[in-house]
């Protein structure tokens, strides 16, 4: 990989070592991915924040990457927490985790990255535009960005994202490269969808099934369909999609053909579903849109609702949402905070993500439907 | 005998080689404080594989596997070295955060080496040799 006289010195450790580790990380990677080089990136988004999934090993990491002073370059956001960052206690998270968490969060910060907690930083200020090279870990928001926005970027991990955050820089390869963005086959929808959850299962059975980048055809999604979409895809290897119709870089093109209609939605629906009475219905996975807050105030829902979102749309729809069983929880979600731990057994959910991760992380039944069934009295 | 090797992490190390066939899981199938394997099953359980040279065929599981190894080299329970036959990006960042010399590609079947033949790996120049 050629790498300019500044990357040489940062290589040499002349930037600290922090920097030094940063660029080794970047270059091996990039040698590993046959990069020719490296290119500047305008935005970051690091995942590895939930104590629940890190542990110790993830804060003593970055612990001593914090005193090494080092700092980001570019405007880099933050991943969901394992807790709310102020009303953990309220909810009952055990003390030691809040303070665990505490640390990471205050590592992260020292480093100059914005403590923002959400997987939808496009939602709260992050957004970069069409073409733009960025750094973001979080598959879901790396789909997202990808494909609905139309900036580039390869699916990070948390230590490959913060070390470009560090640098400012990326190694030029994958989904950085046009010819790496097109198409490689055909999904026609041959079933009517009607609400994100049909999405979701949408990308859930594409996702268990195929590789690659699929374009379908045959729907017209809203934003929020596309991110449930987005998310469920990349539950499996899929960072990218194109949607006739609804994405920027969908082009007409000859590809091989798959058809999912009602039979295979149900499959995947099947899959999913693993009780019936959920003790707790939770929405925002990835983190609910202020549009979808609102939706869920508007159906009155007569028993208790989690959402998980950002502060920034918490702040907003607060104002607007009267509702007492309506619980706004901002900075965490249901698959990063131990939810295990206060006792919940069966989770209802809306999206096929938090459904795979919180029977295969957390090791909680889940029962996967739409806004409106969960919330739908007996 | 003299194996070609690429250089994923740098540095030079020297000691008994611990080999498997199988993938190793470090988030969950390792034991930190102890360098010991500890998934169900594995050939290597109950093995430790701190100071050793580890030799395998590639790593599985979480991308927080690269903390594992870093958090192991601070309690002193890293392997010396690792010579994988692929290396992955969990296995890469964590030898490079960790200072630990990573090497694979080889030009030999690294998974053959008896267990506690004597090994040098260097990094650096791309090669490992196995002592008699």
């Amino acid at each position: 990989m050629h790498l300019t006289k500044e990357e040489e010195r940062l290589l040499a450790g002349e930037g600290g070592e922090a920097l030094r580790k940063a660029m080794e990380i970047l270059l091996t990677l990039g040698e590993m991915n046959n990069a020719e080089r490296l290119i500047p990136i305008t935005s970051a988004q690091v995942s590895g924040v939930s104590y629940k999934t890190i542990g110790d090993a993830g804060l003593e990491f970055l612990r001593d990457m914090a005193e090494s002073g080092a700092k980001v370059k570019v405007l880099t956001t933050l991943n969901p927490a394992g807790a709310p960052v102020e009303a953990a206690h309220e909810l009952g998270f055990p003390e030691e985790f809040i303070r665990k968490q505490r640390e990471i969060l205050r590592a992260y910060e020292s480093m100059g990255i914005l403590v923002s907690c959400t997987c939808t930083p496009y939602y709260v200020g992050n957004l970069p535009r069409f073409g733009e090279h960025i750094a973001w870990a979080e598959s879901s928001s790396v789909i997202y960005a990808n494909s609905v926005i139309g900036a580039r970027t390869n699916r990070e991990s948390a230590i490959s994202a913060l070390a470009a955050a560090l640098v400012g820089k990326v190694p030029e390869y994958g989904l950085h490269l046009s010819e790496n963005r097109q198409g490689s086959f055909r999904v026609e929808i041959k079933t009517k969808l009607e609400s994100s959850t049909d999405y979701a299962a949408l990308g859930y059975y594409v996702g268990r099934n195929y590789k690659g980048i699929p374009v379908f055809a045959g729907a017209s999604p809203q934003g929020e369909d596309l991110k449930a979409l987005g998310a469920a895809l990349a539950t499996g290897a899929i960072s990218m999609f194109h949607f006739a119709g609804a994405t920027p870089e969908y082009r007409e093109e000859k590809l091989e053909k798959i058809e999912v209609g009602e039979e295979e939605l149900r499959e995947a629906w099947e899959e999913l579903n693993t009780c019936e009475e959920p003790d707790i219905v939770t929405i925002g996975c990835p983190h609910a849109s202020l549009k979808e807050v609102l939706a869920v105030a508007k159906l009155n829902p007569r028993r208790e609702v989690w959402i998980f979102t950002s502060r920034q749309v918490k702040e907003l729809a607060e104002r607007y949402i009267k509702n007492e069983n309506i619980k706004i929880i901002a900075d965490t979600c249901m698959v990063v905070a131990p939810l295990e731990e206060l006792g919940i057994k069966c989770i209802g959910v809306n999206s096929a993500k938090a459904a795979f991760y919180s029977a295969n992380l957390s090791k909680i039944s889940v029962r996967f439907d739409s806004i409106e069934n969960l919330l739908r009295e007996e | 005998m003299r194996i070609k090797v690429r250089k994923i992490s740098a540095g030079i190390a020297e000691g008994e080689a611990v080999v498997t066939r199988e993938a190793i899981t470090f988030l969950g199938g390792v034991d930190a404080k102890w360098g010991v394997v500890v998934e169900r099953g594995h050939e290597l359980e109950g093995r430790s594989i701190a100071g050793k040279i580890l030799v395998l065929p590639h790593t599985k599981g979480s991308t927080v596997g690269s903390y594992v190894i870093y958090q192991m080299k601070k309690l002193g329970t890293a392997p010396l070295a690792i010579i994988a036959v692929k290396a992955d990006e969990m296995l890469a960042t964590g030898a490079i955060i960790s200072g630990i010399p990573l090497v694979d590609s080889p030009s030999e079947d690294v998974l053959s080496i008896p267990q506690g033949a004597k090994l040098r790996v260097n990094a650096d120049e791309g090669y490992v040799e196995v002592k008699d």
